[in-house]
């Protein structure tokens, strides 16, 4: 199977991700920062679609809403409750700056499932930026509400006095680690569900090579069935825990201590 | 090559494909010359879903939801309302009801009473006229009863004389009178 394959296989897991210009298809350098790429694309795509939903989809303000209606209703129902569940009633302030990461990154999440399509949120450098957003609106909004005292937040003054110090070091690194897990699980798990689909996308072809095609391309067909379905839970779920877990540090910012 | 080996291999391995990948220079998420690129359109992106949500879209779904909290309010509370009119309205109907039998009962003593005066009325007169014609009718009698008494004396005293006159007698007027007023007497 291996000479078989060798011959006619080419794996392009990474191929998805690639960022170019949208004018000559060339990778862009640093500098070119204002030139649109297939991820600004598929962000501007994203964008639009929000906008459709949102937007266009409230202009009948009808008391009796209709299927868009609904879903713009359900949307901003989910979050804000979310927002007041976790973060409490003095959170909401911050509502619409939360409702709109989980919109950007449920739709690109969604969105990047379309076939050929570009995912943005696979990039470090966007789940980067919002987590990095985050954390540091968070912790300025700490000291800004609480001064000093959000150092409360490391200061777990349940435990054992012997303990405390200890436990404070352990608060503060698991404090700056977080930006770095809030973002690398997002683009991650974007990242490898679109990468497993292609690897199982190279097997498929193998029937127009070699006989072992017979057993390996419908077994091929599969798994990209049931790794799609398996994406779109994803691409839902990690929307959500990002925007949930913005919550919860939103929550430590207004209301530190244990 | 590579190629070869990981056609087996990499349906399960992930590492394989980053392996692979960095053969090409790297995974496309560590290029860090896209970062500026895709930095800048995603804080415009950001920026504009931003802009929509808040000016526009927050504003409009939570006066929709409020709109709609507001009319389901008073729609529930017009709904009390009415219920209690409709409760007022059974009570009016069941006092009418009730007054209206009563009405009707009262009528229908009313009626009993008067028909039963004229009925009583007309009762006396009838038994004052029955009376007065009995009386009549008894008067009628006796004045029958007596003139049969004198017709029966006349005859009586005629055939006596007759018979008298017959046997070859003289009739005694005084005596044929007074033998038959005592016959007819006793």
């Amino acid at each position: 199977m291996a000479e078989e394959a060798g011959t006619g296989l080419v794996f392009h897991p990474m191929e998805p991700f690639k960022i170019h210009s949208m004018f000559d298809g060339e990778p862009i350098r640093w500098f070119e920062f204002f030139v649109p790429t297939n991820a600004t694309l598929w962000m501007a795509i994203g964008v639009v679609m929000i906008a459709l939903l949102m937007v266009v989809g409230t202009l009948r303000r009808a008391l009796v809403p209709g299927r868009i209606q609904s879903l713009a209703e359900l949307a901003y129902g989910f979050v804000h409750k979310m927002v007041e569940d976790v973060a409490g009633k003095d959170g909401l302030v911050y509502f619409p700056y939360i409702f709109t990461m989980f919109l950007f990154i449920l739709f690109s999440n969604f969105l990047g499932l379309i076939p050929m399509a570009f995912t943005p949120t696979s990039h470090i450098a966007v789940t980067g930026v919002m987590a990095l957003g985050v954390f540091i609106g968070v912790t300025a909004l700490g000291f800004m509400k609480h001064g000093s005292h959000f150092l409360n937040l490391f200061w777990v003054s349940a435990a054992p006095l012997p303990l405390r110090p200890i436990l404070a070091v352990i608060e503060v690194i698991s404090y700056f680690v977080r930006p770095v897990s809030h973002s690398i699980r997002l683009a991650g798990n974007m990242m490898a569900g679109h990468a497993v689909i292609e690897v199982f996308a190279a097997f498929a072809p193998v029937i127009l090579i070699s006989f072992v095609g017979v057993v390996v391309t419908p077994l091929a067909l599969l798994a990209i069935v049931g790794m799609y379905a398996l994406e779109i839970l994803v691409a839902f779920v990690q929307a959500y825990v990002f925007t949930i877990l913005t919550c919860v540090y939103l929550k430590d910012a207004l209301h530190p201590g244990h | 090559m590579a190629n070869e080996t990981h056609a087996v291999e990499a349906a399960a391995a992930v590492a394989g494909h980053a392996a692979e990948a960095a053969e090409k220079g790297g995974m496309p998420q560590l290029d860090f010359s896209t970062f500026p690129n895709q930095i800048f359109w995603l804080l415009l992106a950001l920026g504009a879903i931003y802009w929509l949500l808040k000016n526009i879209a927050i504003p409009r779904i939570a006066g929709i939801l409020a709109d709609r909290a507001g009319t389901i309010t008073g729609d529930l509370e017009a709904a009390e309302q009415y219920k209690l009119k409709a409760k007022d309205a059974e009570a009016a109907y069941a006092k009418a009801l009730a007054d209206a039998r009563a009405q009707a009962q009262k009528i229908i003593a009313e009626a009993r009473a008067a028909i039963q005066k004229d009925l009583d009325a007309a009762t006396a007169k009838a038994d004052a006229d029955i009376a007065a014609r009995v009386a009549q009718s008894e008067v009628k009698i006796a004045e029958i009863r007596a003139g049969a008494l004198e017709a029966v004396q006349i005859v009586a005293t005629e055939t006596a004389t007759a018979i008298v006159t017959a046997l070859g007698g003289k009739a005694d007027m005084g005596a044929v009178n007074a033998a038959v007023g005592q016959r007819v007497k006793g």
